[in-house]
């Protein structure tokens, strides 16, 4: 009974531990008791199955579609075939992260310096569509965008022929309208913790509104934007139902082309190296970004984790 | 003049993001078929969406798979955020690495991933189940897999906030418990477990959340299970969606209800402090 009252530490303590032989190895066996459950998880069910896939990205495609042992680089020599997804998603991903910021921020600023009652009822409402299924509210666009919607409207008002379903224009609205409020959230809360005395010291120094913004809002608000709009690149770059349902199978990703490799034409090794492919443009991507933005002097705030 | 140029741009925003739920609930009580146009109030589509065995079916599958995994989400994030915190080196990097990846690498290579694993590990482990013992439970996808594949986004993102929390927090407690002779566990119910309870509430909700909208990843391990979204993402490539309309705008109800409760249970949890602090009315 006493050993066990000397022991020091608490499930959770991230204290110092008395290197004593005893309560240190019970501290070890705690620590990889604890861990079990998540490291069987991440083995089974992350590390195997991404090398599962990069295995098959090497091997051929069976007669009958699936896959079939092999050691070719053919998969990856192939990747031109599906250009146009690539382009796309490169397009698109980086365009529609431009448009929630530049949308997002007024709100966000709206919301973190203007407003001074009913704040949260307010930022409640910018996260509540997340509660309401992304499939419907995208649907709902397609209703809002296709002739009997919004080009009907326009028409009565004289600007006839517009086609707005199955563009490049519905996709990116559709875009904008499922990933502001993820943009809104983070500019909010580095725009928040701005020191509002330093806004009025720019005053006093005869900055004027412009200026103090540029100079002063802006910089400080840049760790919120660069979390931002990581958030949503790289979200982005993984859509798949925003250009099926809006784009109608002209303006496609590179996570439509993965579900037809998949699921219509069972071609798996060359859907396994597009995997890959989007796996890697993406860590390029993010890893250059954030050394951008740490280069821009954000860096201890940067950071999705 | 400025602040009242923002004021009017927020309430376009908020238009912007409501027009369209708008839409769906007015379409939910439309007594026509089409979208298009409103011919008159009916709860018809009600009556039609709960009448129908598959659509309640797959609503069910989506409750229980949800809560499966927001569950075991919660637990299993909450104990790696808590053994991380003792872990330090290379270890240390390689779990930080992988709750990274989890995080990261889209939903859409996640589920094809876990697709073809989990079909190779089949095709290679259920010949032998079936030589050993022939009426071995098969191992296939279906609501199993649909579970273990969201429960390990589910769990990356409990530990992350989790682990936010236990950062903010002040080590000098545990320390005081432990100097009382509090035994480890007793340190993790009475102090630790109550200050990180918020974060693993979140952490629940927001697994619940992404668990029971998902399309994407259960579109490719789903087996022959059919979860709401996939009901819905069928019917929408049908065009046959008014009852569809009316089980969102059902889910939206209960969401808001939910978060009214929330809100009344929390000031009711805060109205003694309130009072003590702010005198008067409210609270």
């Amino acid at each position: 009974m006493e050993t066990k009252r000397l022991l020091p530490i608490g499930e959770a303590g991230a204290l110092p531990v008395m290197k004593r032989a005893g309560p240190g190895r019970r501290r070890a066996i705690v620590t990889a008791l604890l861990l079990a459950p998540s490291t069987l998880w991440f083995v089974a069910l992350l590390v195997m199955p991404l090398v599962v896939v990069l295995v098959f990205s090497l091997g051929e495609r069976a007669p009958a579609g699936g896959y079939q042992a092999g050691f070719t680089f053919a998969n990856y020599l192939n990747l031109p075939a599906r250009l146009t997804a690539f382009t796309n998603t490169l397009t698109l991903a980086p365009v529609g992260t431009l448009l929630c910021l530049v949308f997002a921020y007024p709100l966000a600023y709206f919301l973190a310096v203007k407003v001074k009652r009913a704040k949260l009822m307010l930022l409640v409402l910018v996260i509540l569509p997340f509660w309401t299924s992304f499939l419907l509210r995208t649907y709902a666009w397609i209703i809002l965008l296709s002739g009997k919607g919004i080009p009907s409207w326009l028409a009565v008002v004289g600007i006839e022929g517009v086609r707005l379903i199955n563009t490049p224009t519905a996709v990116l609205i559709g875009i904008v309208y499922g990933y502001l409020p993820l943009m809104v959230f983070p500019i909010y809360v580095s725009l928040e913790r701005l020191d509002k005395r330093l806004l009025e010291a720019a005053a006093d120094l005869y900055a004027d509104p412009i200026a103090t913004f540029r100079r002063v809002t802006l910089p400080l608000s840049l760790p919120g934007v660069v979390t931002g709009c990581l958030l949503v690149f790289i979200l982005l770059m993984g859509e798949y139902l925003i250009p099926q349902l809006l784009g109608g199978g002209k303006v496609f990703f590179i996570g439509n082309a993965l579900v037809d490799l998949f699921l219509q034409s069972r071609n798996w090794p060359f859907g396994s190296a597009v995997a890959i492919a989007l796996v890697v443009i993406m860590i390029v991507a993010v890893g250059l970004a954030t050394r951008w933005a740490k280069h821009q002097g954000a860096t201890r705030e940067v950071s999705l984790l | 003049m400025k602040g009242r140029g923002l004021s009017a741009y927020a309430l376009l925003v908020y238009l912007f993001l409501y027009a369209p739920i708008g839409l769906i609930v007015l379409i939910s009580f439309n007594a026509g078929r089409q979208a298009s146009s409103f011919t008159g109030f009916s709860l018809q589509w009600y009556r039609t969406a709960f009448g129908n065995r598959l659509m309640v079916e797959a609503l069910g599958n989506s409750l229980s798979i949800a809560l499966t995994s927001a569950c075991m989400a919660a637990v299993m994030g909450t104990m790696t955020a808590l053994a991380l915190q003792r872990v330090t080196g290379w270890r240390r990097v390689l779990y930080d690495g992988l709750i990274y990846v989890a995080l990261m690498v889209p939903g859409i290579v996640i589920g094809i991933a876990t697709l073809i694993a989990i079909a190779t590990v089949r095709d290679a482990v259920n010949p032998l189940l079936q030589a050993v013992w022939l009426d071995a439970p098969r191992f296939d996808l279906g609501w199993g897999s649909i579970v273990a594949a969201h429960t390990l986004f589910n769990m990356a993102l409990v530990v992350v906030i989790v682990r936010a929390r236990l950062a903010g927090m002040d080590a000098s407690l545990m320390e005081a418990a432990a100097d009382l002779n509090a035994t480890p566990w007793g340190t993790f119910r009475q102090v630790t477990l109550p200050l990180i309870a918020p974060a693993i509430l979140a952490g629940f909700l927001l697994a619940f959340t992404f668990s029971f909208d998902d399309y994407v990843v259960a579109s490719f391990v789903n087996g022959r299970e059919v979860t709401l979204p996939l009901y819905v993402f069928a019917s929408i490539r049908r065009g046959v969606t008014p009852e569809i309309n009316a089980i969102a705008t059902v889910v939206l109800a209960v969401t808001v209800a939910l978060l009214v409760l929330a809100q009344l249970v929390l000031r009711r949890a805060q109205r003694p402090r309130l009072r003590a602090q702010v005198p008067g009315p409210g609270g």
